[in-house]
């Protein structure tokens, strides 16, 4: 258990107590209401931000559910006339990228963001406003993204988007740029996501939940968002790469430029296939929730659930290609991807088998979220059975691109993503509203969509077999194919129907009356101790057991009288308690910010830049880029508030900082995930220079009369070098109270960063390199570019430091903001010298 | 492999159906499921197929005697061009949408995209292999019996990726010399009035600019025409072969596949259509 520091807390006296009486919690309840009417854009509390997250997830699902069922009437006969080719290709590639990009994936963390502070004990999230900041800007570019359709400007390319079909000479419509730019857009806030909840696992965990003791979906989802943060920036890298292309002529991907083709395929996959256990594993983490439940013992395999997790986590970067075995890799590469593909079974295996001894072990009882959860096994068990087929090379060369493919997957992600969501729904609604849904129409929803279902999609399998390729808005009657896909299309209705009957369920459930108790199901986790409200928990509970609603019978009694931590909030501000990664003891008061409209407008300004670069309106770009801009400027300015130095009443007689300035800030540690992500997309770059010079060796550079000199980035190198020095030691001047002299080291440290960002650019230019020629250009341009962006930002808070040391914003006690920057240095400086060098030395080695 | 997954599947049934229906709490072996269930049984699964895995198809990218027949295959928004070398030596001979085969002999296709990823799939011969912008992609095939064989694009390609088919024709080692000889001769003059007309139209009406006829004209940006009316299909397979389904392709491609890149010639009456398609149809 946990050890107040008592010498500190006698040393001085102990600001802001905290009371346990109804003062405290009448003030608890102000520091954390909602705001009304319009201000509604303003709360960023995670179980508001979190439900809004849910609900725009499933309208998503519901809208891309429509265009599955129209693409079902299109295919239900041969030759069919519903839709026309552009139609049809504009609706599976939305129904495609909105069910993966919009849905799955936003769902998932929306579910996090509700659930974990909730399981964890805690009363929000780290980062509120990037919470908020994540959905609107999700909510905005999805709405933008899906609404294309409408204008019949939708992307068409497929949800995969291969080049050279989706490069400006075969789309010249502003079709991909809606699904680049759109989702691009949407990408980021589901990296911010992320990083919201790694941290959020790591550091606001209840007091006493060790990693052991931590509910196994915080394990599913720092698994999986540690991969969103390595995963996603490859595809925002590939993203990127391929608008250049086509706004700026950059040749990535055009073969006749010394481009390939293949080069997003490697980026796409190298994000796309861990995507898919992105979307399975949180699934898999409510799965083992909800089980234990209703099975009435504890989950089997705990520790072996775990390492699955990881191992899945970790296996999943290493299979790649197998979406690529027909692409004409050599038979060497393909074989070690098969066997990696394979091997993911044994992980799965021991997931699936951990979850069959825990229903052996109890006693179940087979209320609508178990019937949902058996539905899943057994489908997401056929999944994986043809998943281990097409992991085999010349089988996938035979159902690669055809229906048998369609089927094995939508096994896996609707047997192992849809059906744990719906029996989500049915366990954690009351959790949400206080009141039950019908178990009449839980039963009839589960039968419709699991006979629908299965009816739908295994003769799909069949239809590929018989050599039905995918993606094909019409095909000839004459090839056995039809009475199979009219099959398909029937019972898609009934599928479909299912998941109506749930929404119906939902919307009349509302009219019942609530149930009395907190804990309907008899649940064992956290979350079930308060249900939702504004603040949480009454007071925040310490941890002993795994399973606390069932192995800590006080705990309810110590959380509604008061006695955690945290019963009050002396100064109507919101706090949660911050905890030590590993140990789980409490380390410090945490202050989140409120409602405000930062996080919104922001979001919404931002949107508007991407939408007005994809339609290419000029003014508008500039005016919400500015709006931008000037929210992102007064976000920035807000962080790091005056904290008091003195420990502040934590409650259980526990004193604790207000204010971290050491490596246990939650600023560092949000930008140390955030700089994984970054490292990622620098590391997809680095590949991509690479890679295009695999494909050209003695081109590199084309003229060899273009070899970079090796003076210039020298010097650049050195300037950086030296601008990261002068950050260092403005460091050191500010912890030692020097403030004039740390501001003389912030100011040479912006000079040396412009200076190296001049000689940069002018080696560039003198390098003679056209970045539209030909891919070596185009290579360079982007890594040179990229890390020239990270020394102009770290120019840039190098001024805004030296802005607020000038303010007295910063000293030798307040100094997260020069810390966090300095971070930033510390990246930057080896980022760019990794560049230099391999720009201006690796033509020369090669 | 089949009968392993439904075993597979059968397996995970039971064992989540058995506790529902013995109500009573079990001792369970822990050891049993984890091991057993999570790591045996899919290594052994896994171990099992590794021969099916390193074997089978591997012989479609073997290497072969240069000496044999290859016909480059290029894929194209939304069709395909065929071009048969029977000898290293010997000149190459263009064919468009139909690819003959001699039976019974291996023979290597080289794969080239001409302008975004196509796939090229024949499913009773073999796997599929894509077509990417940049490379030459090696397929080796062996028919053994002569027939027809259907074989599609199947890596999406745009608009009309549905209608880019193609039909594999394999016949005996002796008929497949004789028409690539054939093939390679230039078409006879019409001797007919109609074909004369037919004939008169393809180069005024610029069919020529767009495809090669042997012998009458050498446009590369349609599929070649030489023996176009002895092909089953046309337009990639969108449509059966035949004078009729020619004087309406021609009449109306832009209606019957939308977005390729034949334009549709509906300003033509009826004679001068039925003399061009009946001239097309004459080249057999």
């Amino acid at each position: 258990m946990t050890t107040p520091p008592v010498d500190a807390a006698q040393a001085a006296p102990v600001l802001h107590p905290q009371s346990c009486g109804p003062d405290g919690l009448e003030r608890l309840r102000i520091a954390w209401a909602k705001p009304r009417r319009f201000a509604f854009f303003t709360e960023v509390n995670n179980t508001h931000i979190g439900l809004l997250y849910i609900a725009t997830g499933f309208l998503f699902f519901l809208g891309a559910g429509v265009l599955a069922l129209l693409m079902r009437i299109q295919l239900a006969e041969p030759g069919g006339g519903f839709l026309d080719a552009e139609q049809y290709n504009q609706v599976f590639t939305m129904h495609g990228t909105v069910m993966m990009f919009l849905f799955a994936v936003p769902i998932v963390e929306a579910i996090a963001v509700l659930l974990l502070p909730s399981m964890l004990g805690t009363r929000d999230m780290p980062y509120p406003r990037l919470s908020a900041l994540g959905f609107w800007s999700y909510a905005v570019g999805g709405v933008m993204v899906f609404a294309s359709l409408f204008f019949g400007v939708a992307p068409d390319g497929g949800w995969f988007m291969y080049p050279p079909l989706t490069s400006l000479p075969y789309s010249p419509g502003i079709n991909t740029d809606v699904w680049i730019l759109g989702l691009g857009f949407v990408e980021i806030s589901a990296v911010a996501a992320a990083v919201e909840l790694v941290v959020g696992i790591l550091k606001t965990r209840a007091p006493g939940m060790t990693l052991a003791r931590m509910p196994v979906f915080a394990w599913y989802v720092l698994v999986t968002a540690g991969m969103i943060m390595i995963g996603m920036p490859t595809v925002i890298a590939a993203d990127t790469l391929l608008e250049l292309e086509r706004a700026a002529g950059m040749p990535f991907y055009d073969a006749t430029r010394g481009g390939d083709p293949l080069l997003w395929q490697h980026l796409f996959w190298l994000f796309g296939h861990p995507e898919v256990y992105i979307i399975f594993l949180p699934a898999a983490g409510m799965v083992s929730m909800i089980l234990p439940a209703f099975v009435r013992v504890r989950l089997v395999g705990y520790g072996w659930i775990v390492v699955a997790a990881v191992a899945v986590g970790f296996l999943s970067f290493g299979l790649w290609v197998h979406h690529m075995f027909a692409t004409g890799l050599p038979l060497m590469s393909l074989g070690f991807f098969s066997a990696a593909s394979s091997a993911i079974a044994i992980p799965m295996g021991i997931q699936v088998f951990a979850w069959l001894a825990t229903l052996w072990e109890g006693t179940p009882q087979l209320r609508p979220p178990l019937l949902f959860l058996l539905g899943f096994l057994v489908i997401f068990t056929m999944g994986g059975v043809t998943g281990v087929m097409v992991a085999a090379v010349p089988y996938d060369w035979q159902v690669h691109d055809t229906y048998f493919v369609v089927a094995h997957f939508h096994y896996v992600l609707i047997g192992g993503m849809v059906f744990p969501l719906f029996a989500a729904i049915y366990y954690w609604t009351p959790w949400v509203t206080h009141r039950l849904l019908s178990e009449r129409a839980g039963r009839w929803a589960f039968w419709l969509m699991f006979v629908g279902f299965n009816a739908a999609f295994l003769p799909m399998h069949l239809t590929g077999l018989r050599g039905m390729p995918r993606r094909v808005y019409t095909y000839d009657g004459g090839l056995g194919w039809s009475t199979l896909n009219l099959v398909s299309s029937i019972f898609s209705f009934v599928f479909a129907a299912g998941v109506l009957v749930v929404v119906m369920d939902f919307l009349l459930h509302l009219r019942r009356p609530r149930i009395a108790e907190r804990n309907p199901w008899g649940a064992p986790s956290l979350e079930w101790l308060g249900g939702l409200s504004d603040y949480g928990l009454r007071s925040l509970v310490s941890i002993t057991s795994r399973y606390p609603l069932w192995e800590q019978p006080d705990l309810e009694e110590e959380e509604t009288a008061g006695r955690g931590y945290l019963p009050d909030a002396p100064t109507r501000e919101r706090e949660a308690l911050l905890t030590g990664p590993l140990s789980s003891e409490p380390e410090q008061i945490l202050r989140l910010p409120g409602p405000g409209w930062t996080a919104f407008v922001a979001a919404v300004a931002t949107a508007a830049v991407f939408a007005a670069m994809t339609l290419r309106l000029r003014v508008l770009g500039i005016v919400a880029g500015l709006v931008a801009a000037g929210a992102y400027g007064g976000w920035l300015w807000s962080l790091d508030p005056a904290q008091p130095r003195g420990l502040a009443d934590a409650g259980r007689g526990l004193a604790l900082p207000l204010y971290r300035n050491d490596t246990g800030s939650v600023g560092r540690w949000g930008l140390m995930v955030l700089l994984v992500s970054d490292a990622a997309v620098v590391a997809s770059f680095v590949f991509a220079y690479f890679y295009l010079w695999s494909g050209q060796p003695g081109l590199w550079p084309p003229e060899p009369a273009a070899l970079p000199s090796i003076g210039a980035p020298l010097l650049a190198a050195l300037l950086t070098l030296g601008a990261w020095l002068g950050f260092e030691l403005a460091d050191r001047r500010v912890r030692r109270e020097r403030g004039r002299a740390a501001g003389v080291c912030l100011a040479l440290s912006t000079l040396l960063a412009a200076g190296a960002l001049v000689v940069g650019v002018r080696w560039l230019g003198a390098m003679g390199v056209d970045p539209a020629a030909h891919s070596y250009g185009a290579a360079v341009w982007t890594l040179v570019g990229y890390v020239g962006l990270h020394v102009a930002l770290g120019a840039a808070m190098a001024l805004w430091c030296l802005v607020r040391l000038g303010l007295g914003m910063i000293d030798s006690w307040r100094r997260v903001t020069l810390d966090v920057c300095l971070l930033w240095w510390r990246f930057t400086l080896p980022a760019t010298l990794l560049v230099l060098l391999i720009v201006a030395g690796f033509p020369r080695a090669a | 492999m089949y009968a392993g997954a439904t075993l597979v599947v059968l397996l995970v049934l039971v064992l989540a159906l058995v506790p529902l229906f013995a109500r009573r709490a079990r001792a369970v072996d822990r050891r049993l499921f984890l091991w057993g269930g999570g790591v045996a049984l899919p290594l052994l699964t896994l171990t099992a197929l590794v021969p099916y895995v390193m074997r089978v198809g591997h012989e479609s990218r073997a290497p072969l005697p240069t000496d044999r027949l290859s016909v480059e295959v290029t894929g194209h928004q939304f069709w395909w061009a065929m071009a048969y070398r029977r000898a290293p030596a010997s000149a190459v001979v263009a064919s468009a949408n139909e690819l003959r085969l001699p039976a019974g002999e291996r023979v290597e296709l080289l794969l080239r995209a001409g302008d975004v990823i196509h796939s090229f799939w024949v499913p009773n011969l073999a796997g599929k292999t894509d077509l990417v912008p940049g490379r030459v992609n090696r397929l080796v095939l062996r028919a053994t019996r002569p027939g027809v064989y259907r074989g599609q694009c199947a890596e999406y390609c745009g608009l009309q990726h549905a209608l880019m088919a193609f039909d594999v024709v394999v016949v005996p080692r002796a008929e497949f010399d004789l028409w690539l000889a054939h093939l390679a001769r230039p078409v006879p003059p019409p001797a007919a009035p109609e074909l004369r007309q037919g004939r008169a139209l393809f180069d005024s009406l610029g069919c020529s600019s767009c495809h090669t006829v042997r012998g009458v004209s050498r446009g590369t940006l349609g599929p070649d025409l030489t023996l176009v009316g002895a092909r089953r299909t046309i337009a990639a397979g969108a449509l059966h072969g035949g004078v009729g389904n020619i004087a309406g392709w021609i009449a109306s491609a832009q209606h019957l596949k939308p977005g390729n890149a034949m334009p549709s010639y509906d300003q033509l009456t009826g004679t001068q259509l039925r003399a061009l398609a009946a001239w097309l149809e004459s080249l057999q």
